[in-house]
């Protein structure tokens, strides 16, 4: 067998969780690959670790405890407060040296995604991008690692036989939560790690946050209300936002109302835009195009509503209302509203 | 202002499709065109050119006919172009890819910026990009929606949930850029036909100084086992009334059923 590094594979055990936090809390994407970590660690005979990296981060290590880690790794100090990737890169590059963990599973965020290449190229190892799937290969006892290429179009199953650690980068809102189960003995292990501010050499000098009505954080909603090209124009969004308002939900929109400027980029779902996943997504006056459905294909309900009966997003949606938008969408609020007495 | 801009050649993938009877992609007759994300990238550049001076060299590593690429980069305003080809190059995955693309970047001219797409609309892992920069070991920022140069730093503007980041970054570094950051600018006729005319100078593995191991499929730590079409959704219950309220009112008892709302 090739390869270029002689590395003894029995030398690398644990499955580890990198848990990104955002305002001190650990994002829901971490806490679902403690679910996924805990499947890996059971089937592999390894233990769970939890790998935490901020300013201040009790609340987070409070959190993740909870998820069934075996041992949680801290580090602390002003430059973990927010996302750097020198900063990151060398930390969890000097805890790989020094654990050897087998597998490490890091959420496909932005931030994650710019970690994750960064860790694998300075540590020369596989990794694999934006999984949806993960499995043990029955062979080789290697992590199977499915995720989606070509826009959605097909799914592939990648293996890192000899190289470690086996990284990924997995979807977020693929994966539940996983239930809390409170352990005995979770070992928590504080590494302090000093960066050189000449290693650091990008900075975050200012945060611009968008109006809390233009802030969407599609990715952690439980309702999407999205709109396309069938809403006509800008204002017409009005009631896309009402039902979304009615339903405790978010507004997404398709890459053609985006496009045409009725929506900033951020609300754009698919392959291009943000993959999402919540309990109910309402696609309006979309036609469903694979880029778009690569984006919410993970959501539980897919309701669509289409004045053309032949609409693609009929082949996916669970439940499909042939009908005018501007009848249906108004109605379904109204209903909703009565229901909730609102 | 030397600019690199690193393109890649892909399918259409809108057409990619499964074939059944063997499992492997069909890829016969779909169109190959730049990445999108990379037309982004080399308008990012020719405009930070317009602004400072210097030069927007593109690179892309690929067979032969990549170069159809490069010459619709230097017909919108990249000045040079080589293509980075060879056998040895072939079956790379992103560690080996960006591996060779280093290599090449570091037999040329001195560079300060590399601008990479976000991801690339096949492969679609967005890592290239990053492990350039490691490879080169210089700073990178991802997801850039603006950029500017002050003196010997750029300050970007990058894609966050709640807003943007703005992250400063050593000069040379590596950007990605989204979409959003720019509008590509389009060729004249007649800048087609003068790109048609230069001739590509083609980088092979005995241009780079490389461990021959580190490329291709030998150097990819990452293997794709199997590649299956995507499961498909079943097709669920079609609602159908002359007017919207009685769809709408069939459709919340049918939600209020299965106690989602
Ligand atoms: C590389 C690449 C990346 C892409 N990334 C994305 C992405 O991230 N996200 C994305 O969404 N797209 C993406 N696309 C674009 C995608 O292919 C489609 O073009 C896009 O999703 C179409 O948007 P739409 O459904 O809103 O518009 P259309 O396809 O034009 O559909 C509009 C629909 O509205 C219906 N309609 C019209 N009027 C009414 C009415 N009164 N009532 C009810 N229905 C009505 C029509 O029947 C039609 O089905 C990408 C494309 C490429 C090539
Ligand atoms: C189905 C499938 C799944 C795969 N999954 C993985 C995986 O999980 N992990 C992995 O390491 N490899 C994977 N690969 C291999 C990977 O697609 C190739 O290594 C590819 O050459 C580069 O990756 P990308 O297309 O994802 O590019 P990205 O990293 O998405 O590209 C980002 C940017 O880098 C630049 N760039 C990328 N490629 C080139 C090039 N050839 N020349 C010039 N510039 C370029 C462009 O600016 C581009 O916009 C997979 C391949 C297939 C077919």
């Amino acid at each position: 067998k090739k390869s270029n590094r002689k590395i003894n594979i029995d030398d690398y055990k644990d499955i580890w969780v990198f848990i990104e936090t955002e305002h001190g809390k650990p994002r829901n994407v971490g806490l679902e690959l403690l679910g996924q970590g805990r499947n890996l660690a059971e089937k592999l005979n390894q233990n769970l670790v939890g790998i935490v990296f901020g300013k201040n981060t009790d609340e987070v290590v409070k959190e993740v405890k909870d998820y069934g880690t075996d041992k949680i790794i801290v580090v602390e100090g002003e430059e973990f407060e927010h996302y750097n990737t020198d900063s990151y890169t060398i930390a969890l590059t000097k805890l790989i040296n020094e654990y050897k963990p087998s597998v490490i599973l890091i959420g496909a965020t932005n931030n994650g995604r710019d970690l994750g290449p960064r860790v694998a190229c300075r540590v020369k190892t596989g990794l694999t991008a934006d999984c949806t799937d993960l499995g043990v290969d029955e062979d080789s006892g290697n992590v199977a690692w499915t995720r989606p290429a070509f826009g959605g179009n097909i799914m592939a199953t990648i293996l890192c036989p000899d190289h470690r650690p086996q990284i990924g980068t997995v979807r977020p809102n693929v994966f539940k939560k996983p239930e809390v189960e409170v352990k005995e003995h979770c070992k928590i292990i504080r590494e302090k790690i000093e960066v050189e501010p000449k290693d650091i050499r990008t900075k975050r000098i200012d945060f611009i946050k968008l109006a809390s009505e233009e802030s969407v954080n599609l990715e952690e909603a439980d309702v999407i209300v999205s709109g396309g090209r069938g809403l006509r124009n800008p204002e017409n969004f009005a009631i896309i936002k009402e039902l979304a308002d009615v339903m405790g939900g978010t507004v997404g929109a398709s890459r053609a109302a985006v496009d045409a400027g009725w929506l900033p980029a951020i609300h754009q779902v698919g392959q291009t835009g943000k993959t999402v996943g919540p309990k109910i997504y309402i696609a309006c006056g979309i036609s469903g195009a694979i880029q778009h459905y690569a984006g919410m294909s993970s959501s539980d309900i897919i309701i669509a509503i289409n004045k053309d009966k032949d609409a693609p997003i009929f082949d996916v949606a669970d439940y499909g209302i042939v009908g005018d938008l501007f009848e249906v969408v108004p109605a379904l609020t109204e209903e909703i509203r009565k229901l909730k007495n609102i | 202002m030397n600019i690199i801009v690193c393109v890649k050649q892909v399918p259409d993938t809108t057409e990619v499709r499964i074939d059944p009877e063997t499992n492997t992609l069909m890829r016969k007759g779909v169109p190959s065109i730049m990445n999108p994300f990379d037309k982004n990238a080399l308008e990012a550049a020719v405009q930070l050119k317009e602004e400072h001076g210097g030069t927007v060299t593109a690179i892309t590593m690929g067979p032969p006919q990549a170069k159809a690429v490069l010459k619709e980069c230097l017909s919108v305003g990249a000045d040079k172009a080589y293509l980075v080809s060879d056998i040895a190059f072939g079956g790379a995955d992103t560690l080996a890819t960006s591996y060779t693309l280093a290599s090449a970047i570091k037999t040329m001219c001195d560079y300060d910026l590399i601008i990479c797409g976000k991801q690339a609309i096949d492969g679609d892992t967005a890592q290239v990009g990053p492990e350039i920069a490691e490879h080169l070991d210089i700073a990178q920022v991802t997801y850039v929606t603006k950029v500017k140069v002050e003196g010997d730093k750029i300050i970007t503007e990058r894609e966050h949930d709640e807003g943007y980041e703005v992250i400063e970054a050593q000069i040379p570094s590596v950007i990605t850029v989204v979409k959003a950051i720019n509008e590509p600018r389009y060729a004249t006729v007649k800048s087609k036909m003068a790109s048609n005319r230069v001739e590509i100078p083609t980088i092979t593995s005995a241009d780079l100084v490389v461990d021959e191991k580190m490329l291709g499929l030998d150097g990819s730590p990452t293997k794709v086992n199997k590649i299956f079409s995507p499961p498909k959704r079943l097709s669920g219950v079609m609602i159908k009334h002359d007017n919207g309220k009685d769809s709408a009112c069939e459709l919340i008892q049918k939600l209020t059923e299965l106690r989602v709302i």
